[in-house]
């Protein structure tokens, strides 16, 4: 068994995909219709593009809004992504205008920092140390 | 207040999370829990941290702030300073082999 799929719940997904592509810098993989204006979206890593897809999840259902709400008040994130550096991803991010709820930190063996992807989410960055 | 000082400051964990908010002031319960886990080996529940946090903040402590969607924490060393000036005046006097 290993994981092939995961997702977060993005308000707007759209939006979602320049942020996830465009800002962190995945590739779009899948893209399906789904009527209305829903839409199978996902994003990989340009590293490693048959690997893990991300799903951006509509946030529709009345349950999530009061979830991630909360998650994002405490600076709980939603997920969490492997980089190089976490440093240098905060200096290029930042730049980029990206908000962090947490500066790069040691945490025991890994180095993270948190931020806001702007669709309704806390992402972490970490490597180890 | 000053009991409330007191109170706070005995329990070992409120004295971590202040030291950590000395590192880096304006982190969330996120962080802050993340602090006590791996640099303290202090595995407390969020809602453990949350009411250590809140009696930390009723002894003036620590202060919160809401910024858009998120909440960060702050020190606050005022509360600290009327225990300088209660025993640590410029009148205390000094004994000799108390000084350095």
């Amino acid at each position: 068994m290993r994981i092939n799929l995961t997702s977060v719940f993005v308000d707007d997904q759209e939006k979602a995909l320049r942020f996830y592509t465009d800002v962190l810098g995945f590739a779009k993989k899948h893209d399906v219709p789904l009527g209305g204006e829903d839409r199978w979206l996902t994003v990989v890593s340009p590293e490693d593009p048959d690997g893990t897809e991300l799903l951006l999840e509509p946030n529709k259902h009345p349950a999530v809004k009061p979830y991630t709400t909360a998650l994002v008040e405490d600076g709980i994130p939603a997920t969490a992504f492997a980089v190089d550096d976490v440093r240098a991803e905060f200096a290029r991010l930042s730049k980029l205008g990206v908000r962090f709820t947490q500066e790069p930190a040691e945490m025991g063996p890994v180095t993270t920092a948190v931020l806001d992807d702007t669709c309704g989410n806390l992402i972490q960055i970490m490597h180890s140390s | 207040m000053a009991d409330d000082v007191f109170k706070a400051l005995a329990d070992p964990t409120r004295r971590r999370i202040l030291d950590e908010l000395t590192d880096r002031n304006g982190q969330t319960l996120f962080e802050i829990c993340g602090r006590l886990v791996t640099r303290h080996g202090l595995g407390l529940s969020r809602q453990a941290v949350s009411q250590h946090l809140a009696v930390l903040e009723a002894a003036g402590l620590v202060a919160t702030r809401r910024e858009g969607r998120y909440k960060f924490h702050d020190l606050n060393t005022r509360p600290l300073e009327h225990i300088v000036t209660r025993w640590l005046g410029p009148q205390t006097p000094r004994t000799p082999e108390s000084t350095p």
